[in-house]
């Protein structure tokens, strides 16, 4: 067979696939519909569910669901009904992390029938304060194989299912397509718009929560007539405003509230309780203690993703660059610029050498007065790149000094190095001290993490 | 016009990591009122001392910026349009995308 017809027939095949799989799907759609009813007929007349053949049974839950439910059974608001509601859906998390931990413990807590675990990434010791779900043990291990080990332990009568790999608009529609509910608990830009807009095309409500530094943000995109997260984002922010955790840091207990929060709406949409936090936002403040519910916009007219004349669907979706759209990579990953000539860089090593060697010089640290008291350098001298422009005569008089202290022939001077956390900001500080005439100047390439990596492993990175 | 003006989402960096501002606002002269129009250039003007492109872009807010007038998005009051009252309280928040 050439391989025209071969790759013909796999197209073939896997579109008869993809059609049996939307018949299963609205045929499994219908049943737990029939099946609700059912239950709620029961209720209602109190007949006996299970064939008649038990005599103390009035609805579809075993005696081993009935006590370790019995809580939830005993919530007028919730009970019998919420409890089943719940064992016949199916939950997606996309992402382990600091929101999806909390949420993944008590969705699998609380009974939902099948829940599914996105993430491609693996444990961190850097991770633990935040990722609760995560123990030492799975440090290095696969994110989705820690997550799913956790909520199994809790509740071994759920369906867990593993999906280790990357989200991308590839496997995303597949994915995505075998859950009722979808949780983001991702951590960037370009992960939020393309699981929004996935959502859209295959219709499932979206739990969205976010959280940087001592703030958080949740709310419910794609139910039930209201807006999409298009409809509120049309345009992507600039990339210089969207920080990381990695970057910017974030008290651990605050994505745990968020994803707590997420956990109880996708309960609620679940369980068909409630109301659903769509077309409103929850806005979290920790350090004042301050929660505010703010009314945002309905579904945009003009939305690409949702409006009702749109031309995005599947296709669309899985031919949209949303790492170009939001000039933002979809998995993580440091930026490393290359912004000198090689002569105008060293690397950690020759700086150790030089160090060594006692040759006169100065090392300025560029990072945040923050990042400075986790861990420095011995002798360093910190001027942070936002305040370098004001304080270059501290430069002056610290190689000014140095060269006095070394006793440097006339003719000679001390050197100036430059050195940050990766080696981004040293290279920006080097271009600025360059053009006000240290010519000099040298960046440290990689920064403080080459120095432990390459040169001083006991040396603490962050 | 006295006004609460709040900063989240890490917009609060741009005006010396204040979140809340009590602030009092002058109608322009020959006006009979002050929109929101007014009031972004008067905070750029008064209150952001840093990289304002972070905050505005045109004359709107730049994109990822939510704007709440007491609570409520301002799409559905009029954008840039909305006419503020005496205690009006105006949030601005940057979206956010860690987790
Ligand atoms: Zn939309």
């Amino acid at each position: 067979m050439s391989s025209e017809t071969q790759e013909a027939e796999a197209s073939r095949i896997r579109r008869q696939i993809n059609e049996l799989k939307q018949e299963r799907d609205t045929i499994d759609a219908k049943i737990s519909e029939l099946q609700s009813q059912l239950n709620h007929l029961h209720l209602k007349n109190g007949v006996v569910s299970n064939g008649g053949s038990s005599s103390h049974s009035s609805n579809a839950l075993e005696p081993h669901m009935i006590y370790r439910y019995s809580r939830h059974l005993l919530l007028p608001s919730f009970g019998v009904q919420g409890q089943e509601n719940l064992l016949n859906a199916s939950i997606l998390v996309v992402g382990a992390g600091g929101l999806g931990s909390p949420a993944l413990l008590y969705l699998a807590a609380c009974g939902v029938g099948r829940l599914g675990i996105v993430d491609h990434d693996v444990v961190e010791l850097n991770n633990m304060h935040r990722q609760i779900i995560h123990t030492e043990a799975y440090i290095g291990q696969p994110k989705v194989k820690s997550a799913a080990a956790a909520c199994r332990s809790i509740n071994s009568t759920i369906q867990i299912v593993e999906h280790q790999e990357a989200l991308r608009t590839s496997n995303a529609l597949e994915i995505l397509s075998q859950y009722d509910i979808i949780v983001d608990a991702t951590d960037n830009a370009p992960s939020r718009y393309m699981i929004n807009d996935c959502c859209v095309v295959l219709g499932k409500p979206l739990v969205s929560g976010a959280a940087l530094g001592l703030e958080g943000q949740l709310t419910v995109y794609n139910y039930n007539g209201g807006p999409c997260y298009r409809c509120l984002f049309p345009t992507p922010p600039p990339t210089t405003a969207c920080q990381r955790c990695a970057d910017s840091g974030v008290l651990g207990v605050v994505p745990g509230i968020i994803g707590c929060l997420q956990a109880l709406e996708a309960i609620k949409i679940a369980a068909s309780v409630g109301e659903i936090l769509s077309g409103r936002m929850l806005l979290f403040d920790a350090l004042s203690a301050r929660i505010r519910i703010v009314k945002i916009r309905g579904r945009s007219m003009q939305c690409e993703a949702c409006a009702e004349n749109t031309t995005f669907k599947q296709q669309q979706f899985q031919e949209f660059d949303y790492e170009n759209f939001t000039q933002t990579p979809l998995s993580v990953g440091p930026l490393r610029l290359n912004l000198l000539a090689t002569e105008s860089r060293i690397s950690s090593k020759e700086y150790s050498d030089i160090v060594h060697n006692k040759e006169p010089h100065v090392l300025l640290d560029v990072r945040p007065a923050h990042h400075f008291k986790i861990v420095s350098l011995t002798k360093s001298l910190n001027i942070p790149l936002s305040t370098l422009e004001t304080r270059l005569p501290e430069i002056s008089t610290a190689l000014k000094k140095e060269e006095e202290q070394k006793g440097v022939a006339s003719g000679s001077s001390a050197q100036l190095y430059v050195i940050c956390r990766r080696g981004n900001d040293s290279q920006r500080a080097v271009q600025y001290l360059q053009k006000m005439g240290y010519t000099s100047a040298k960046d440290i390439v990689g920064g403080l993490e080459s120095w432990a990596h390459n040169v001083d492993p006991s040396f603490p990175t962050y | 016009m006295q006004l609460t003006l709040e900063f989240g989402g890490g917009l609060e960096l741009l005006c010396d990591s204040k979140k809340i501002h009590n602030v009092n606002v002058e109608i322009q002269n020959g006006e009979d009122k002050l929109t929101m129009k007014d009031l972004l250039s008067w905070v750029r003007t008064n209150l952001i001392k840093e990289r304002p492109e972070m905050f505005m872009k045109g004359d709107t807010v730049r994109p990822g910026v939510l704007v709440l007038v007491n609570d409520c998005d301002w799409e559905l009051s009029g954008q840039l349009n909305t006419s503020l009252e005496e205690k009006d309280v105006v949030v601005f928040i940057s979206t956010l995308h860690g987790g």
